[in-house]
């Protein structure tokens, strides 16, 4: 019996497309929480390590009152893209994304904050605008610790389960990411399919989480 | 030319006592060094000035164009205030070469010109053999210098210097201290010069601020002020060892004397203006002006305090010699030699040496 591989494929874009979106949002996330002070900063820290610490199906059932056919949100989204969020690989993506970002925000936060401050005085002293002080001198001095954070997210996103069930649901072909193939197949018997794709899934966290620890010790060692 | 007027109140840390900044200063073109302890203010008032802190009230002055003002609510970011600023640590940026440093900071000035200038710049300050180079793969004199280009680079109004001679060997003090010399000739603007080292003061700053506990003490060009320290503070800080609780007991404007007394003792001087005979004073003698020697006959000549030698030390020019009473003198090596077996010493305090503070 020949294994079917679109799960799979499925969930490696997904995840990428994924971290892509959590790396923007987190990334800038971070830096307002590292750099500004504002009203509720510390409720945002809270809101945003939430998906860390909640059930993923309590998350997925939120993301189902805010976006789903009857929300607000989901009226406007189906108005603008002309079909309903839920139920589609891309809220499969929206639902991996909220999985992800509290790893990213959480690493790259602490990654701004042990930059040494005066090489961002430094940097403005010398005229650079905001943006580029954060371009040109921050990021480049986290690279290591943000590009790790960026494969563990890839690698949370990779594997949420609960969550992509509740909003995109399991339609094989179409919404049926890794995870959810393999709860599928242990549950019809096909013990062949799960193990493939359990062998696979292992394999690419194992290189994900190895490749992501070598790169935080080398940013320790210098 | 920089005018500042600064008040800044730290409330009590859990991990330090409260602090408050007041200072109003202005500077010329030129080297003015803020002179201190630490803990005085010194970095705190760069950092006003550039724009990294924010006084409670004042205005800040440079060329004519207001950098902070309290009062009209007025505060430019650090990038608007075109000041160099040569931090402690020199702050290079450590992903980037010693002329991506330079490049970095030469952003405000068109982009044909820019290549031009890093290159200039690298040229003058002997950088470009290591412009390829990290800064933690060049000398500590080598990233002295890229710092301070890197200050000058943006064509800055002011240069502020935070203690930059601070872990460099005697070598590499003396070198930096002719490349400010340089700049102080070159480039026609304000210098501040933050630094506790007193020699650094003379070398290198036509005026002096002396800062202690957030407060300007006393100001003025390096001689006068060591020639006349405005308070005893002043005098511990200049690292003046001789300073006395003393009392006048005689003045004489006329014959431009005066008699104190001391420890016991009855010495002579000029005549000091705005003193009342009776005044409890601080009597402060530099080492290096009084005078040590065997005593000749029975009694001490006028002048001369008996005392007994406790201690000497070495110092490079001269012997320190440590007597009871706290009073110290430096003597110069060879003359030391020829005295050095004397048994009864006194000390000889010149009249016109003698300050009263």
């Amino acid at each position: 019996m020949a294994v079917n591989w679109f799960p799979l494929w499925l969930s490696l874009r997904v995840a990428a497309l994924a971290t892509l979106v959590s790396l923007a949002l987190g990334l800038w996330i971070a830096y307002l929480l590292a750099n500004r002070r504002f009203r509720g900063k510390e409720l945002l820290d809270a809101v945003v390590t939430l998906p860390l610490v909640l059930p993923p199906t309590v998350l997925g059932y939120y993301l189902l009152v805010v976006l789903g056919r009857s929300s607000p949100l989901g009226h406007v989204y189906e108005w603008a893209f002309g079909g309903p969020l839920v139920f589609t690989w891309q809220a499969a993506v929206l639902a991996s994304t909220l999985h992800a970002i509290p790893l990213l925000v959480k690493s790259a936060r602490a990654a701004f904050e042990t930059v040494d401050r005066s090489y961002e005085k430094a940097a403005r002293n010398l005229g650079a605008s905001d943006w580029r002080v954060f371009w040109r001198v921050t990021l480049p001095l986290s690279r290591r610790a943000v590009i790790a954070a960026t494969v563990l997210a890839f690698a949370r996103a990779l594997g949420d389960f609960g969550a992509t069930l509740m909003i995109a649901g399991d339609i094989p072909g179409k919404t049926q990411t890794a995870a959810i193939a393999i709860y599928d197949a242990v549950e019809g018997g096909d013990t062949l399919v799960a193990r493939v794709l359990v062998l696979v899934l292992s394999a690419v966290a194992i290189a994900i989480v190895y490749a992501a620890n070598r790169l935080q010790q080398r940013q320790v060692t210098g | 030319m920089i005018q500042a007027r600064i008040t800044k109140r730290f409330p009590p840390q859990p991990d330090s006592a409260a602090f408050s900044l007041d200072i109003e200063f202005q500077a010329g073109a030129g080297v003015t060094a803020l002179f201190g302890p630490s803990g005085a203010g010194k970095t705190l008032t760069l950092d006003s000035i550039a724009g990294f802190m924010h006084p409670d009230s004042g205005r800040i002055l440079l060329d004519d164009q207001i950098l902070f003002d309290a009062d009209s609510r007025v505060s430019l970011r650090p990038q608007e205030r075109h000041c160099g600023y040569v931090f402690q640590n020199y702050a290079l940026f450590p992903h980037m070469t010693i002329r991506q440093n330079l490049v970095f900071a030469a952003d405000r000035h068109p982009r044909l010109e820019r290549h031009r200038l890093v290159n200039e710049m690298l040229e003058r300050f002997h950088l470009t053999d290591v412009s390829g180079r990290r800064p933690h793969e060049v000398s500590g004199g080598q990233k002295q210098r890229c710092s301070i280009a890197r200050a000058l680079i943006g064509s800055p109004r002011l240069l502020l210097l935070d203690e930059p001679a601070r872990g460099l060997d005697a070598p590499l003090r003396a070198e930096l201290y002719s490349l400010l010399r340089r700049i102080r000739e070159e480039f026609a603007i304000p210098i501040l010069l933050v630094t506790h080292d007193l020699e650094e003061c003379f070398e290198l700053a036509e005026e002096m601020l002396i800062l202690r506990e957030g407060r300007i003490v006393q100001s003025g060009a390096p001689r006068e002020i060591l020639e006349q320290p405005a308070s005893v503070e002043v005098a511990r800080l200049l690292g003046i060892s001789n300073l006395f609780e003393a009392e006048i007991t005689a003045l004489d404007p006329g014959r431009n004397t005066s008699r104190l007394k001391f420890q016991n003792q009855e010495i002579s001087g000029t005549y000091f203006p705005g003193h009342l005979r009776g005044d409890r004073v601080w009597l402060c003698v530099r080492a290096e002006d009084l005078r040590a020697m065997r005593q000749n006959g029975a009694r001490p000549e006028p002048n001369q305090v008996p005392a007994k030698l406790l201690r000497t030390s070495e110092r490079p020019q001269s012997v320190r010699l440590e007597f009871s009473g706290d009073i110290s003198v430096d003597m110069p090596r060879q003359e030391f030699e020829r005295q050095k077996d004397n048994k009864d010493w006194v000390v000889e305090f010149p009249p016109d040496a003698l300050r009263v503070l």
